[in-house]
């Protein structure tokens, strides 16, 4: 198995406030990774130095070879193999869906555009969209939107795909539809983290779940090992709260 | 009635000789302010100290001092030391597009930063750079968001410019002047020169607010 990501001793610190205080997590290639942990743990400010959202304070990330710690790593470059979907979507309100997810691709010069929107069509009909192809974001639904910013991440034909809590802003009953997706999308093999309040999705979907919580991973497993036979008082306490 | 007629008749050609210059003013004046508020907007939103810097003070200086001010030491005060000669009408543009230009460039920060900080982030993460996200995806929001505070700086601007016939400009406002002096018909005069300005105004605020159903994002269908 070729390792896709490896984090090494990652620290970061906002002012005084540590957040992270020494991960280190490889991910492998294809590999569905579910973070969980209480709010405050720390578990999105991880998942964002994997794309240098957040400036790490200590330690290493390599992503597919690049080391994106670096200060003289190409970013812009890198960021394009690292598809991102986001909490609030995120969706350029100002462009038709299909702008929004042709323009990673086209201004990055990795399509034309004529290829940019066959890919369009083609994402669009894999989330269930295509008839919203030319629809503004702002007359989609919460779950609409949120597929069409995982069809914008996948334009760019990423290696690997961060998840920052994708549905906690959904409607309940938009949650399954956004879920649905990411489960199609970890069955064809695409390397993914995902930040998630979702236990029955990583349950079923991820290979291996991390529970985080006061800046360190505190326990890590497989689903079965971490949802039903949990070692650390902190996870079982945090199971009990939510499950 | 029939006086105050034939006083309108009478006064129009001049009126409207004042208001051809008072566009005139307006139009170049804000074209260059639109100019100036966005390289200042960008120096204040830059990283490096020193731009950020001239940019502040720059509009503390302009928001600190009033318009008649800054006109009478433009065309007296700089000419004077200098030792150039400009017009009135170049003193006036100066005057009023960096007025005006201090105004717009916090107009266009506000609006630039009124944009949510996920939309940077999002296309950040698609690989893009730091400028053509600004220039594709924070630029383009921020304007709608800008149209009616930068309206309401032309209309302040158009109104400012009657502050400029102080330096001999006869402008629309200097026009009115110029006729009752000749006519000594004040309430009249100044009642057609109000409702000239007040007529321009009203019509560039009509004409902003259909742009700004043209240009608005929510779902119209």
């Amino acid at each position: 198995m070729t390792i896709k990501a490896k984090i090494t001793n990652l620290h970061k610190y906002f002012g005084d406030n540590q957040v992270l205080k020494g991960m280190d997590l490889e991910v492998e290639e294809g590999e569905v990774i579910c973070i969980i942990g209480p709010s405050g743990s720390g578990k999105s400010t991880f998942l964002r130095c994997v794309n240098r959202l957040e400036e790490p304070t200590d330690g290493t990330i390599i992503v597919d070879g690049h080391d994106i710690t670096d200060k003289k790593a190409d970013i812009d470059k890198i960021r394009e193999d690292i598809g991102m979907v986001f909490q609030s979507f995120e969706l350029f309100p100002h462009m038709s869906v299909k702008e929004n997810i042709m323009l990673g691709p086209v201004e990055t010069k990795r399509m034309t555009k004529e290829q940019a929107a066959a890919k369009a069509e083609e994402l669009l009909t894999r989330v269930g969209l295509l008839d919203k192809i030319d629809a503004m974001p702002n007359s989609l639904s919460g779950g609409q939107k949120q597929r069409v910013a995982i069809a914008r991440a996948l334009a760019m034909n990423p290696d690997i795909m961060l998840f920052d809590e994708p549905t906690s802003a959904l409607d309940p009953e938009m949650v399954g539809e956004v879920l649905a997706v990411m489960k199609t999308l970890a069955e064809s093999g695409m390397t993914m983290m995902v930040v998630t309040h979702e236990m029955g999705f990583a349950r079923e979907v991820a290979d291996r779940v991390i529970f985080v919580d006061g800046g360190y991973i505190v326990e890590q497993g497989s689903p079965e090992e971490v949802f039903d036979h949990p070692q650390n008082p902190r996870t079982i306490a945090f199971l009990e709260q939510v499950l | 009635m029939d006086v105050y007629i034939d006083l309108l008749k009478e006064s129009i050609p001049l009126l409207l000789e004042g208001l051809g210059l008072t566009m005139e003013l307006s139009v170049i004046s804000l074209i260059l302010a639109m100019v100036i508020g966005l390289l200042c907007c960008l120096m204040n939103i830059s990283h490096n100290v020193v731009l950020r810097t001239v940019s502040q003070w720059y509009i503390n200086i302009i928001r600190g001092t009033p318009l008649l001010v800054q006109a009478f030491f433009i065309y007296f005060g700089v000419t004077g030391v200098l030792g150039v000669s400009m017009s009135a009408f170049t003193a006036g543009v100066i005057a009023l597009c960096l007025n005006a230009g201090g105004y717009l460039s916090e107009i266009f920060r506000g609006g630039i930063q009124a944009v949510p900080k996920g939309q940077m982030e999002a296309g950040r993460s698609l690989g893009l750079s730091k400028a053509k996200t600004m220039w594709k995806i924070i630029i383009p929001q921020a304007v709608r968001i800008c149209i009616p505070s930068v309206v309401n700086q032309c209309c302040i601007t158009i109104k400012d410019t009657s502050i400029i016939s102080v330096i001999g400009l006869s402008e629309l406002t200097m026009a009115g002047k110029i006729i009752i002096a000749r006519t000594y018909q004040s309430f009249a005069v100044w009642i057609f020169v109000g409702v000239i300005y007040f007529v321009v105004i009203y019509v560039i605020t009509k004409l902003a607010k259909v742009l700004e159903r043209k240009l608005s994002l929510d779902d119209k269908s």
